[in-house]
């Protein structure tokens, strides 16, 4: 046995080797990202339950060597093109959807190999005529090159298995890569919403009905958010997976996106679950600024009794009517009025505990994981995730002037009755957003409560925002 | 704008400008139905109810029970000061609960707001 040789294997092969290859300190970067991540959930409390885990996710995900989660295969898988499981690899056929001639597909093939992305021979296809280029001699230069990665030249010649399915990935993935079926199937979220319904009290809605109004004007963030990404250069399905964080909704975020966007997943899914936890800061300044104080003042009257029937009926009703009018919201509003039914009924007790604690609790766990997986440095590192960051932020904060001067139309319309702070609480975020309506309108009068009011509104932006996510889907799914 | 982004075409910003105010308003209208469709449902089951409750007055009236006497310890007024009822009720509530006490063994003589 060679004992230098099993040492220097060991070293070359050891995660540490990964940090000294091209772009592994971007590795080390991630890997303090999570720390900062770790460091908010445990020692900030930002939506710990969901934050520790997509922190602890983005960790294993970013340490290298360890093969928890394959960025290439879901590449692979998403965009049904041959796969080099090699090198973690998903090579696009953008040459058969392009058609190119075969002298430009051999320069496609050889380029690929030499390491090329496929805008660069976008860019040299386009400029070809300008440049007096000769194809065929640079396909040539190109299948000598000391670059050349044969592997790649022959996983897209010998047509690799061109479309993965999820038996193909649990034979080749990790574990996290195992875990994200249930995220890339649109599992976890919908499981995640049937707990959300059998957790939601439903009654003040019910009871005052025109909060729907409140809910559905604080979804304007989504639509001003999904027109400024258009604006920046992304491409619809993006924008649109973009815009749904001012809906203010983890679940529904990351069913969408994993649905329109699913390589955006990790900064989507961090940036929503952040805002949310920073709701009082991002929300409290604004509803200060745009309501006089004689409005937050304002004291609402106690809303009439909600009979059980009606609670009983309501999901029924919900469910059926919304997703007759917008069928893409069938997974959402299907679960979440499953669950609320289990907890209305009164007869299946033990499955709605079940869906509140053991269930929400395995499904958050899988999901904060898995979702925190998809950050992979080479990909989460760039000027999109920045870019994504500010959308979120103005998504957020339009949604809450959307919510708020809908109160404020609705304190003008009802004679000064109902206090337009209820308005911001439209963004969903339940309870937190109702919460923070209940402190500013407490700020003003002591003897307010508007926690109760506030409930009616932030259920509706629940069915507002799966209502926002199934026109989005079916507009670019 | 990586390889995955390329793959979907761009939105002219006239279409992407069509596409968010249409779908602000497919939410808007999607609520406002749904608001509709429950103002129906409660007015529909307070006309049950009340068709429940209507029948009531033909059944023979039963002899009217004595008011019972108020329970030991609750008769008395408690005195508020700038506490609304329903926060009074309230504060008396959940000091029975935390004290493990039943509300009319325990007599409040007033409840005043601290400033």
């Amino acid at each position: 046995m060679n004992i230098l040789e099993t040492l220097s294997k060991l070293a070359t092969e050891s995660g540490f080797a990964g940090f000294f290859a091209a772009g592994g300190w971007k590795n080390l970067v991630m890997i303090a990202i999570a720390c900062v991540l770790l460091y908010l959930g445990i020692g900030k409390k930002f939506e710990p339950l969901l934050l520790v885990g997509i922190a602890f996710g983005v960790l294993l995900t970013n340490i290298p060597g360890a093969g928890l989660y394959h960025m290439g295969m879901w590449d692979a898988y998403v965009y049904e093109c041959p796969y080099d499981a090699a090198n973690d690899y998903a090579l696009y056929n953008a040459a058969e959807e392009r058609g190119y001639t075969q002298e430009e597909y051999y320069y496609y093939v050889f380029a690929r190999g030499c390491g090329h992305t496929t805008e660069q021979i976008e860019a040299y296809f386009a400029n070809m005529a300008e440049n007096g280029s000769d194809l065929m001699t640079d396909v040539q230069a190109l299948s000598t090159s000391d670059a050349l990665d044969e592997d790649v030249v022959t996983a897209i010649d010998s047509n690799l298995k061109s479309e993965l399915s999820f038996t193909d990935i649990i034979h080749l993935g990790g574990l996290l890569d195992i875990l994200y079926i249930g995220v890339k199937a649109g599992v976890y979220p919908c499981l995640i919403f049937i707990g959300v319904g059998a957790m939601t009290d439903f009654g003040p809605l019910i009871a005052r009905p025109s909060s729907m109004l409140m809910g559905a004007a604080a979804q304007m963030g989504v639509f001003f958010a999904f027109f400024g990404a258009c604006l920046l250069g992304f491409a619809g399905n993006v924008a649109a997976a973009i815009g749904i964080i001012g809906g203010a909704d983890g679940p529904t975020a990351i069913y969408l996106t994993t649905k329109l966007a699913p390589a955006f997943l990790g900064p989507i899914a961090i940036a929503a679950y952040s805002y949310m936890a920073l709701i009082p800061m991002i929300q409290k300044p604004l509803m200060r600024a745009m309501t006089t104080e004689k409005e937050r003042k304002t004291k609402m009257e106690q809303a009439r009794t909600v009979s059980k029937v009606e609670k009983i009926v309501f999901p029924i009703l919900v469910a059926t009517f919304v997703i007759l009018l917008i069928p893409s919201t069938a997974p959402l509003i299907g679960c979440l009025m499953f669950g609320n039914l289990l907890k209305e009924t009164g007869v299946t007790e033990r499955l709605s505990d079940t869906a509140q604690n053991s269930l929400m609790n395995i499904v958050t766990l899988f999901l904060g994981i898995s979702v925190g997986a998809t950050t992979v440095a080479s990909r989460f590192l760039s000027l999109q995730t920045l870019m994504i960051v500010v959308l979120g932020v103005i998504a957020f904060m339009f949604s809450t002037i959307g919510g708020l001067l809908m109160g404020k139309l609705m304190y003008k319309l009802s004679g000064g009755k109902i206090n337009p702070l209820i308005g911001s609480a439209g963004v969903s975020a339940v309870p937190m957003a109702a919460r923070v309506s209940q402190d500013v309108g407490r700020e003003a009068n002591p003897n307010n409560f508007l926690l109760m009011h506030a409930m009616g509104p932030n259920v509706a932006g629940v069915i507002g925002s799966a209502i926002a996510a199934g026109f989005l889907l079916a507009r670019f799914g | 704008m990586n390889t995955l982004a390329l793959t979907a075409a761009n939105l002219e910003v006239g279409d992407a400008g069509i596409t968010a105010v249409l779908g602000y308003i497919v939410v808007f209208f999607g609520l406002v139905l749904l608001m509709a469709v429950v103002i129906i449902m409660g007015k529909a089951m307070e006309g049950t109810n009340k068709k429940v409750e209507a029948p009531a007055p033909a059944v023979p009236a039963a002899p009217v029970a004595p008011a019972a006497p108020p329970a030991p310890g609750s008769a008395g007024e408690v005195k508020l000061f700038d506490v609304p009822d329903k926060e009074a009720a309230m504060i008396m509530a959940i000091v029975a609960d935390k004290m493990g006490k039943p509300l009319n063994e325990l007599r409040f003589k007033s409840i005043k707001e601290v400033k």
